[in-house]
């Protein structure tokens, strides 16, 4: 199974993101912003958290309209997996590949520390080795991850089932207590929490391992 | 010539940082504060025979996020 991680100038989470594809048992190219074009035969995208482009403007806004970013689009259009955290969230977002948007914190603070996630939808290929229900500790490490959706938009992700995540106890006022969504197809993910930080004993924690290797069994499968 | 970009969020987003800086004010004693909304100006230096029109793509494509902000802009 063929990954690529997209690295920007700022990316931080880019070798953890790597190490987890890795150890799931993926083949993984990183893939530097400036390149125009992703390795050829790629299973998954995955779009790492950090400080891309010190988050100048918006988070996400410049990484977005960089020239990796167009391949990143067609990729997904073609169908194609891809799995953003934190700030491969909102830069998911800012391409409008996933609906919504990162506010500022509610709370106006930078949070960084683990939190409970509620699995709210488990068939996807992300989320398939969770329970439906099941809470997950994850940590979380963000200025920006107050999500926003309007009521209408809210009520069409509910109705798709595209909410893969929400915090057990909001840390940052994300509307509908909102921590990952999936896009139409259920083959995009985009995630505040960090799954690739609950991946080895050291981290503390091993909550996340289960993603990535329901992705490789998911989609060597398939 | 210039074009001045606001940038602001939508009514209906709530504002976290307006809401810190109106909560600062009323604890200078300044009454009556009853809504802040912070916003940021984007200045932009362009040559002549530039469009609004341009600008405003500007806008749609980077400097707003749509999704929660609105803009509005002014040629100098």
């Amino acid at each position: 199974m063929k990954a690529a991680v997209i690295v920007f100038p700022g990316s931080n989470c880019d070798r953890d993101l790597t190490v987890a594809f890795e150890r799931a048992g993926m083949d993984v190219t990183m893939v530097w912003h400036k390149d125009t074009s992703l390795p050829e035969g790629l299973d998954i995208v995955g779009v790492p958290g950090g400080f891309s482009f010190g988050d100048y403007l918006r988070c996400g806004a410049i990484a977005a309209n960089s020239p990796i970013c167009r391949s990143l689009i067609a990729h997904t259009e073609r169908g194609g997996y891809a799995l953003g955290v934190c700030n491969g969230f909102q830069i998911l977002t800012e391409t409008g590949i996933l609906p919504g948007a990162l506010r500022r914190n509610a709370g106006l603070k930078y949070i960084c520390r683990t939190v409970g996630l509620k699995v709210e939808n488990n068939e996807t290929a992300f989320t398939n080795a969770y329970e439906k229900g099941q809470v997950i500790d994850v940590p979380i490490a963000h200025h920006d991850g107050n999500y926003f959706v309007d009521d209408a938009k809210l009520a069409q992700l509910q109705g798709e089932g595209r909410i893969a995540f929400t915090y057990t106890d909001n840390p940052n006022g994300s509307v509908a207590d909102i921590a990952g969504v999936i896009s139409k197809n259920r083959r995009v993910l985009g995630m505040m929490p960090h799954p690739e930080r609950a991946a080895d004993d050291e981290h503390g924690g091993t909550d996340g391992v289960a993603m990535f290797r329901s992705l490789v069994d998911q989609l060597t499968t398939a | 010539m210039k074009a001045r970009v606001y940038v602001m969020l939508k009514n209906g987003v709530l504002d976290p940082q307006g809401e810190a800086v109106r909560h600062a004010l009323g604890s200078l004693g300044f009454d009556g504060v009853e809504g802040v909304r912070q916003g940021k100006v984007i200045e932009l230096d362009l040559a002549e025979g530039s469009t609004e029109a341009t600008v405003n793509e500007m806008c749609e494509k980077l400097l707003a996020n749509t999704v929660i902000e609105s803009y509005r802009v002014e040629l100098m």
